[in-house]
């Protein structure tokens, strides 16, 4: 490994660093605070790096890992959504005096998971980084062993990912069998030379079991809605964006590097899976009278607006990928930010009835979490429109008219739930508890003022997506 | 420069509103009353100082345009011709009698209701003034949302249904258009290498005559929807009676205006061979809507709805002076538009008074009114009348044109159109009857109209007269761009 290789993977290496920080914070038997101050720093470091690296990439470290524009666009979408997660967790956690100190190592290593799937070039470092993220969630999930759901909902994920993951390595061994060759650009340069068989398909078809269980897409989803409920609130909120942002990145780049959308069978594949899901994650969130509940099924559907924009698999495609997946993870984040605040100790704030007339008591969050919810609906003037007007649009230029109504008439559908919650934020005011706030008002109004960044980020980029796109451009150039 | 000081008055003055609800709430409904004044004021400006164009010259009375999203070729392009002009003041007259008419009805969260009304009228106005196609969805969208506030909190017992209903019937329609544009803007690209929403670099996109017709599809449902045509109407009524009067008021008056706006100012130019093609459905169904909605009209026992079904019937004319591609019945188009906005916007704000004051909706329930309120009933009379066409007042102008040219076009539905005025006259005649005349049923004692709803019944008073009287006003402003649209309609026919 040479000097810029080395530092092209610093990030990287921060992160796995972070880990072991925190264990040995953790043994010298530091407080919380200290814990959470050093993630965050770390987190922070981690961004610096990765802005002092740009100039180097891109980076090939044959043949695992490639860092480049696309790489540095996911990771740092990651690191800052961990970011995000990292400032909810503390309230949360602390709020609920179980020794929250461990969870801090189990979210950077799943971090550094996710991060390295958007570097892999080679079916190792996929399958290395897939696990890494997989195992740590399944303690994240049941961290709260003392909830109801927590050990069913850890768990329901932990039988699942296995099999799962069985998938995976079989439809890899399939192809590998095929092209002789684990690693991106080569099992392309087979591909373009070669006449394929159906085992090529076939390994195809296993591992889209697999990474459709990762993104939660129909029929892969059957987990998606217990582990949302069961997770504690910070955690749901790092797998519905964290965690499929890795996959849905690593997705992106095998499917680029193999040309995937012109097979006309797994094009045929994807454009089903694509259609089903987002209509059945739009059926399904119609009815739910639980918050996150209705965040797993309507995240299920955004998954599904998501792969519209993997269907064309060109430039456009995967720049209208990565601004939905800005817009997407923001207003997640916001969403469940506004979920870990009202939560109290015994138990997350996710009955629907609980935010009832939400606006008039507590008008700052209401208008976070409604903005967040119209930004889901993709209402004009929020980031989730101009993300769903940019997949539509790289649809549309691929005459995927299936998918593309299906996306409209189904948003539709969408748009009813959301204001169905919005509404009731809205609507008269029901006299509820309110937590009592035990912590030092510092973090409460860190907390408060992420959350207000995250939405005039999501306002910010609805009226003026211009430099996001740009940037984004700028990035994508970089390979 | 002075259209966008418009929409930002209207946007800032929502914010305004909502803000000041926590610390001046005795303030907010000036605030909300000043900023569309102001706005009243810039628009009237526009029209007095604008320049004395030559008849037949293609160009706008004020174009703006800054570049907004120049990646994707999308613009901040505003600009207004006569049509646009006419409708802006329109909007800001009826904006700020909607404002003045909810000065008592509304009690709670004055603030919020405020900031919705002024962000539906500024999404209203954007919708007038975009000239590019990214930018006109915007505002489209835009204008939804409060308006879904305003059903959903502030209507009546079944406001949710109806706001519901209203929402997923436009949504449906703006997504689809929303998949014609993005059609549109790649065909354009990839003809000319440069992708761009601009509407006049798309006017210049060449469609082949199949795809035209898919296009024409996703623009025609949005705005259909609308209008609304009679498959399309059912959203209509619920939301028209379940809103709160002002809603009625805009709803009526203003939203369904853009359904017509956008087929004229989008639908026909963008494909004219294609628009000629399916002009005999729609003016079928523009003269179904017509029967139907006079016929249902007439068997509603809610004052409200039934007011809403006229308006399915109003709107009927609209659609078949549009589809019948003359100059003259296109002027009788915007003076329907202008003469309805007015006269059923007065029944609404009327119905909704009588609605303050008897606590129903209920036709069943009223009678003799007029010996209480006699400044009421006879400024009813007015409108009844209006709307069911009677001359010296707007809408009988604007029938009677589209009627005059539809007839040249197709005899046989220009004359099932015109039993629809005699149905109009049933159900007007009826609602009069009902209401006002006849014996009273109410022992109660009510009062007659305060000073506030006289300056707002008086001012819609004078304007109809004014519209029946001396519509020449409106058809100066107008000639330019209607003789636009229509030759470029008649050249597709000659060629």
């Amino acid at each position: 490994m040479n000097e810029v290789q080395f530092y092209a993977l610093l990030p990287f290496t921060l992160l796995a660093a972070a880990s072991i920080i925190v264990i040995l914070l953790i043994a010298f038997k530091q407080s919380h605070t200290v814990i959470q101050i050093t993630g965050f720093v770390m987190m922070c470091l981690v961004i610096f790096t990765m802005w002092y690296v740009r100039d180097l990439l891109p980076v090939k470290l044959d043949p695992l890992f490639i860092v480049d524009g696309f790489a540095a666009l996911f990771t740092g979408l990651i690191v800052l959504s961990v970011l995000a997660i990292g400032l909810l967790s503390y309230i949360y956690f602390e709020e609920r005096e179980e020794n929250p100190k461990e969870y801090y190592i189990l979210l950077f290593l799943s971090t550094l998971g996710s991060a390295i799937l958007t570097i892999s070039q080679h079916f190792i470092s996929f399958f290395i980084g897939l696990e890494i993220l997989s195992v740590s969630l399944y303690a994240l999930i049941a961290y709260l062993r003392n909830r109801n759901n927590a050990i069913e909902a850890g768990m329901k994920y932990l039988v699942l990912a296995a099999l799962s993951s069985a998938f995976l390595l079989f439809g890899m061994a399939l192809i590998y069998m095929e092209t002789g060759s684990m690693y991106f650009s080569n099992i392309a340069h087979h591909l373009a030379t070669q006449p394929t068989s159906g085992l090529f398909i076939t390994g195809i078809g296993l591992m889209v079991v697999a990474i459709g269980f990762k993104l939660a897409l129909v029929p892969f989803h059957l987990w998606a809605a217990d582990v949302y409920q069961g997770a504690p609130a910070p955690v749901t909120a790092f797998i519905a964006t964290v965690s499929k942002i890795g996959v849905f990145a690593v997705l992106l780049r095998f499917g680029l590097a193999v040309s995937l959308q012109t097979f006309s069978l797994a094009q045929l594949i994807f454009i089903v899976i694509a259609v089903i899901t987002m209509i059945s994650g739009n059926i399904l969130a119609l009815l739910q009278n639980n918050i996150k509940r209705l965040l797993a099924y309507s995240s299920i559907a955004h998954l599904g607006y998501l792969l519209v924009a993997f269907l064309p698999g060109n430039e456009a495609g995967v720049e209208a990928a990565v601004f939905y997946l800005l817009a997407y993870s923001i207003t997640i984040l916001a969403a469940f930010g506004v979920i870990t605040l009202l939560s109290n100790r015994q138990r997350d704030a996710e009955d629907l009835e609980f935010y009832r007339g939400l606006f008039w008591r507590n008008p700052v969050m209401a208008t976070v979490l409604a903005f967040a919810l119209l930004s889901l609906a993709g209402i004009p003037l929020t980031a989730g429109f101009i993300g769903k007007f940019y997949v539509l649009a790289s649809g549309v230029q691929q005459t995927l008219w299936l998918p593309v109504i299906t996306l409209v008439l189904t948003s539709v559908f969408g748009a009813f739930y959301y204001l169905r919650v919005i509404s009731i934020l809205f609507a008269e005011s029901a006299p509820a508890l309110m937590n009592e706030n035990r912590l030092h008002p510092f973090f409460y109004y860190s907390t408060y003022t992420a959350l207000i960044t995250l939405t005039l980020l999501l306002i910010g980029l609805g009226v003026y997506p211009r430099i996001a796109i740009d940037s984004i451009k700028a990035f994508l150039l970089i390979r | 420069m002075i259209l966008i000081m418009i929409i930002t008055t209207l946007l800032l003055g929502g914010i305004l509103c909502w803000l000041f609800d926590r610390w001046a709430p005795d303030l907010v409904k000036w605030i909300a009353l000043v900023s569309v004044l102001t706005c009243l004021v810039l628009g009237c400006s526009l029209w007095i100082y604008k320049p004395d164009l030559p008849i037949n010259a293609n160009t706008w009375l004020v174009n703006y345009q800054a570049s907004w999203i120049p990646t994707f070729g999308i613009g901040f392009h505003l600009a207004i011709d006569g049509l646009s002009l006419v409708l802006l003041l329109l909007t800001f007259f009826l904006g700020s009698l909607a404002v003045l008419c909810s000065w008592n009805e509304i009690q709670q969260r004055v603030g919020f209701y405020f900031f919705n009304l002024l962000w539906t009228l500024a999404g209203i106005c954007g919708v007038f003034m975009a000239l590019d196609l990214f930018l006109f969805y915007f505002f489209w969208e835009i204008m939804l949302i409060p308006m879904y506030f305003l059903i959903s909190l502030w209507g009546d017992n079944n406001r949710r249904y109806a706001a519901f209903k209203f929402f997923i019937f436009t949504q449906v329609g703006g997504l689809l258009m929303l998949v014609a544009i993005l059609a549109l803007y790649f065909m354009h690209g990839a003809q000319t290498g440069i992708y761009s929403f601009d509407y006049e670099s798309l006017l210049t996109t060449s469609i082949r005559p199949s795809t035209a017709r898919w296009l024409l599809l996703g623009f025609m449902i949005a705005f259909v929807i609308k209008l609304p045509m009679v498959p399309f109407h059912n959203w209509l009524p619920d939301a028209h009676s379940e809103a709160p009067t002002a809603g009625s008021l805009i709803l009526a008056g203003l939203l369904l205006k853009t359904g017509a706006y956008g087929i004229i100012r989008f639908v026909l130019p963008f494909f004219p061979q294609a628009s000629i093609e399916v002009a005999w459905l729609a003016m079928f169904l523009g003269v179904v809507g017509i029967v139907y909605g006079a016929m249902l009209a007439f068997a509603q026992t809610d004052i409200k709805r039934l007011i809403a079904y006229t308006s399915v019937s109003h709107m009927g004319f609209v659609l078949v002076g549009i589809f019948a591609f003359r100059e003259m019945a296109m002027q009788g188009v915007i003076m329907q538009m202008i003469t309805h906005g007015i006269s059923t916007g007065a029944l609404f704000l009327l119905a909704g008074m009588i609605k303050e004051r008897l606590h129903t909706r209920d036709i069943g329930q009223m009678g003799g009114l007029w010996t209480s309120m006699p400044a009421m009933g006879s400024i009813a009379m007015i409108f009844t009348m209006a709307s069911l066409g009677l001359p010296a007042l707007g809408n009988f102008i604007a029938e009677f044109l589209i009627l005059m040219s539809a007839f040249t076009v197709n005899v046989p539905l220009t004359i099932i159109a015109t039993l629809g005025l005699v149905f109009s006259a049933l159900y007007s005649l009826r609602l009069m009857q009902k209401v006002f005349l006849g014996t009273n049923i109410s022992e109660r004692h009510i009062n007659d109209l305060s000073i506030r709803e006289i300056i707002i019944l008086s001012s819609l008073t004078i304007a109809i007269v004014l519209l029946g009287l001396y519509p020449q006003l409106v058809f100066d402003m107008t000639r330019n761009v209607v003789l636009q649209f229509v030759s470029s309609g008649e050249s597709v026919v000659i060629n």
